[in-house]
């Protein structure tokens, strides 16, 4: 929708200049831009030790995008914290440290010792894996370090019970989210003030959508891990999923044969537990493209939901994201 | 029961196919359109919501695949699909079949973007609806067909317009329930017409629809032949929205933070909410009135040449101006307003009812300050919009009231900017997010406020008596021995030649505040009645004793904050209430247990014990003369009660 020049209705008298002011439309993307900048200054001036988590995946991209954009010139005023399962993606991993370099940012990396000590790996010990990985190392991250805010990039499109998460998210002192007692959140005010002992999860790209993400990836030349690109590769089907054989730790059981595929992901998190789609999008316009031609959800690729459908709201009150 | 229309899955448009370059560039300048919907419990919005996404192809095939299980198992439409449950997220809500919280949603079509604000009906959750609408561009509120406006109907309504919404549409839901009868369609537009009117909407869209059997959605119904306008999804497609009007408005930007990298650079970030800005304005930094003007609007992308009202961005200033967080940045001539009183409508959002007198945080666009909000001047009945008579606001109530902010607030009228008019209030104790509130207008200009100063002042009347002002401030329940330990204490200092006086609470009821009950809220204005009271004797160099309940620490706190430095002594007299209810010198606790005495402290309203006294009397060990020798033991001994000698630094 086009507006033509408008009145110059203003009484300012001392800044009158010939010409009237246009009305400038923003589009969406340029709106939902500067609602997640807003939000993210408001946690940087409220806060006492915010720390953005960065899982490197795509909408990390963006969120860590957005931060630079909000305080350039200098550097976003907090760290990267990544907390890292060793069983990620090796693309995943080189990305991370580019990513950290070229910002300027502190990165923080964060195994759960336990979870080493105990080798737990996502082939023997299934739920545990992404329990005591993710779920407590996140919580021994933050405690540790006494960080007061992290920015996560969950997007309340993704699943149910993300559409009800407000923007601030208040943990408390053992980071499990309430429901129902929850804060309103009117106009662009957030009430940051908290006790000590509790927390706050900031999301400042929730009213984003996969497509959005995307466009602006696209739009804004923002760098991805290379995996979202399809690009032959070695993989086996297992389950129904189509999993990828990215390091000498993959146990093939017998009679899998690793079979080069033109694969790419739709999301990424441990490669043994992440489903490839057989892809031959090597361009951004080219995932849109088949993004918007597939008829099945983001999600499907990623073994946590498949349990029932309220299992992340089970998981985020224990304190996973 | 008509069945839904044949599964629309998820499908791409067309474009998508032929040439993804073009589709991006048509998705890339959508506009954006925010709604929320608003019903009863039973007015179908979650089959509605759900019924928008499914007809836009927004249903992926798992999706729809999950929804069909569950409808089987949990659903309450039989053998077809319960839309409903698309939208109902948490797995208690699911279980209890309602909607007990916001959620947002999102859509698209080929021309807009939306995002819904899924409200609940629930009477209890008006907090929620508020909470959406804050941010909507248009509401939808439901109707169901056979039951016409109900209270809530007319609730919802007045809601949507307290909060600003132009944009109304009279969804008539259930059409498919009453025979898609026009006479009963136009019955309910007649009523609603009225009610409308009433209470200042100008202009709403009326829509006969069926969430469940699509009839108006998405394609005009052939079962209204008698209806002409515009179906739903058309209208939200095209309606038009005043987001473009901010930016006529002149400039401002609250300052959120100052982006300082080196001592080079010093930029102001913030979100613009009116106007337009361009490098070489002149702007004006407020409330300290100082002007500059704009250097540079510095983005990672290069500089801009402008920059409108919805924009995050950071400026540059010319001159080295004083400006941080909480200042607003106003073009240089015409700035908004600064003020510290206001009248407000307020709507509560908490379980803990208003507590009138007591300090609150305010928190309006960056702004933090402390405010106290007065006793409303009366609360709306959402429901028939009449006036009544308030102390206190509970849960869920609006009302009007005036209040007062401890530093100027720089502001506009809410029904000029929402940013500079909407506010939060924030218990300072729970941080919980208390109310919300919209600012009016100025009862008085800060810059009228001046204390008047005196010649004779407080430190000239205490030397008269050759004593420092005190506050001994006596707190414990009823029947402690407040005021005969007090009676005590004030005897010893009258011995010692000390001029004090003291306010006992009985007495004080019995006059100044005999217009109090015993509610939280009158409570708390008590206390702060005899803190300022005794605000005025200390500055007449009394000194000063109190005997009263004083069962909140946030009250007991507020008065330490009104004293000087070291002025206030709080004294616990601290005794079981099995003791105090023993003694039961005035038969109260008698009263309160046969429920004759409501609101008694330690009965049925709470006592908050002092976290640190200056001192504590057990009265169960120590007799009322052995107590009141402590506490002047104590007073002598920390030499708070020495003559005043001029010249002598205190204490």
């Amino acid at each position: 929708m086009g507006h033509g020049p408008v009145l110059h209705l203003r009484r300012d008298d001392v800044n009158m200049d010939a010409t009237p002011n246009k009305i400038v439309s923003l589009t969406h993307l340029q709106r939902l831009e500067s609602e997640s900048i807003h939000i993210m200054r408001e946690v940087v001036a409220e806060s006492e030790r915010p720390v953005m988590l960065y899982s490197v995946g795509k909408d990390s991209a963006v969120m860590l995008h957005l931060a630079r954009k909000a305080f350039h010139p200098s550097p976003p005023p907090f760290p990267l914290l990544h907390v890292d399962t060793t069983w990620k993606f090796r693309a995943m991993y080189d990305m991370r440290d580019r990513m950290a370099r070229d910002s300027g940012m502190q990165l923080i990396v964060h195994h759960n010792p336990e979870a080493k000590a105990r080798g737990i790996n996502p082939f023997d010990h299934g739920a545990l894996h992404t329990d005591l990985w993710k779920t407590e190392g996140l919580k021994q991250a933050l405690t540790q370090h006494g960080f007061d805010a992290a920015f996560g990039g969950a997007r309340r499109d993704e699943e149910k019970s993300r559409a009800k998460e407000r923007i601030f998210s208040f943990r408390s002192a053992n980071h499990r989210w309430d429901p129902k007692n929850q804060r309103p959140e009117l106009w662009h005010i957030y009430n940051s003030r908290k006790t000590k002992s509790e927390s706050i999860r900031v999301f400042p790209i929730s009213n984003w959508t996969e497509l959005d993400i995307w466009q602006y990836i696209h739009l804004e030349n923002i760098p991805i891990v290379p995996l979202y690109l399809a690009a032959p590769r070695p993989t086996v089907e297992r389950d129904g999923l189509l999993l990828m054989v990215d390091d000498e730790r993959f146990r093939l059981r017998p009679g899998e044969v690793p079979v080069t595929r033109s694969v790419r992901f739709r999301t990424l998190g441990c490669y043994p537990l992440t489903g490839a789609i057989e892809s031959t999008a090597t361009t951004l316009p080219q995932i849109i493209q088949e993004m918007l031609l597939t008829t099945t959800s983001e999600r499907q690729g990623r073994a946590i939901d498949h349990d029932h459908s309220a299992s992340m709201e089970t998981k985020k009150q224990a304190g996973y994201f | 029961m008509h069945t839904p229309s044949s599964p629309s899955v998820y499908k791409a448009h067309d474009l998508v196919g032929e040439d993804i370059d073009a589709y991006l560039i048509q998705h890339q300048h959508k506009s954006l359109l925010r709604f929320i919907t608003c019903g009863s419990v039973d007015d179908g919005k979650s089959t509605l919501i759900g019924r928008l996404l499914y007809d836009s192809k927004m249903i992926f095939e798992d999706q729809l695949a999950a929804l069909e299980a569950d409808s089987k198992r949990i659903g309450t439409q039989g053998q077809n699909i319960d839309f409903a449950l698309l939208v109902d997220g948490l797995a208690a809500e699911r279980e209890q079949g309602i909607t007990i919280d916001v959620a947002y949603r999102f859509f698209a079509t080929e021309r807009r973007k939306f995002i819904v604000a899924d409200t609940p009906g629930h009477e209890q959750y008006t907090r929620n609806m508020v909470t959406g609408a804050s941010t909507a561009d248009l509401a939808v509120i439901l109707i169901d067909a056979r039951k016409g406006v109900l209270t809530q109907t007319r609730r919802h309504s007045y809601l949507a317009h307290l909060i600003g919404i132009e944009n109304l549409v009279l969804a008539v839901n259930k059409m498919d329930l009453v025979g898609y009868d026009q006479a009963k369609y136009e019955e309910i537009l007649v009523a609603y017409q009225d009610f409308a009117h009433n209470i200042g909407i100008k202009h709403f869209v009326p829509i006969p629809i069926s969430g469940l059997a699509g009839d108006n959605i998405t394609t005009a119904s052939v079962n209204t032949p008698w209806y002409s306008g515009p179906t739903l999804m058309q209208h939200l497609e095209t309606v038009e929205i005043d987001i473009s009007a901010a930016q006529l408005r002149p400039f401002r930007m609250p300052v959120q933070w100052v982006n300082r990298p080196n001592l080079d650079f010093r930029g102001f970030c913030g979100l613009i909410s009116d106007g337009q800005i361009r490098p070489g304005d002149a702007i004006r930094v407020l409330p300290s009135g100082r002007t500059s003007t704009v250097a540079r609007i510095v983005t990672l992308d290069g500089d801009l040449d402008v920059a409108v009202a919805g924009q995050s961005i950071t400026l540059t200033l010319t001159d080295e101006v004083d400006c941080s967080r909480g200042d607003v940045l106003s073009i240089a001539g015409d700035p908004p307003e600064v003020a510290d009183q206001f009248e407000a409508t307020l709507v509560w959002m908490a379980d803990e009812e208003l507590l009138p007198g007591r300090p609150y945080w305010l928190k309006l666009a960056t702004q933090l300050v402390s405010a106290t909000i007065h006793s409303p001047k009366y609360q709306i009945n959402v429901n028939t919009m009449e006036h009544l008579a308030a102390k206190t606001l509970g849960l869920n109530a609006i009302g009007i009231a005036s209040l007062t902010t401890d530093k100027p607030v720089v502001f506009q009228p809410y029904e000029q900017s929402h940013d500079l008019g909407g506010f939060i209030l924030i218990d300072k104790i729970s941080n919980a997010t208390v109310a919300a509130g919209m600012l009016h207008f100025a009862l008085r200009r800060s810059s009228n406020v001046h204390w008047q100063a005196l010649d004779i002042d407080r430190d000239a009347h205490a030397r008269l008596k050759h004593q420092q002002p005190r506050l001994l401030w006596f707190t414990g329940l009823s029947g402690s021995g407040k005021s005969s330990i007090a009676n005590l204490v004030q005897r010893k200092l009258y011995a010692l030649g000390k001029h004090s006086f003291l306010l006992d609470g009985d007495n004080i009821r019995h006059g100044l505040n005999k217009d109090l009950g015993f509610t939280d809220a009158d409570r708390v204005e008590n206390i702060r009645r005899i803190g300022e009271v005794a605000k005025l004797m200390t500055d007449a160099g009394l000194i000063v004793l109190t005997a009263f309940i004083s069962p909140f620490r946030a009250e007991r706190r507020m008065v330490r904050g009104l004293m000087q430095a070291g002025e206030f002594i709080e004294i616990y007299v601290e005794t079981p209430l099995e003791v105090a209810e023993q003694r039961d010198v005035k038969g109260l606790y008698k009263k309160a247990r046969a429920g004759v005495l409501k609101n008694f402290t330690g009965i049925d309203s709470p006592y908050e014990p002092p976290e640190a006294p200056e001192i504590r009397v057990n009265t169960v060990a120590t007799s009322a003369e052995q107590a009141a020798e402590e506490i002047v033991t104590y007073v002598l001994r920390h030499s708070l009660l020495a003559p005043y000698v001029d010249g002598d630094n205190w204490p």
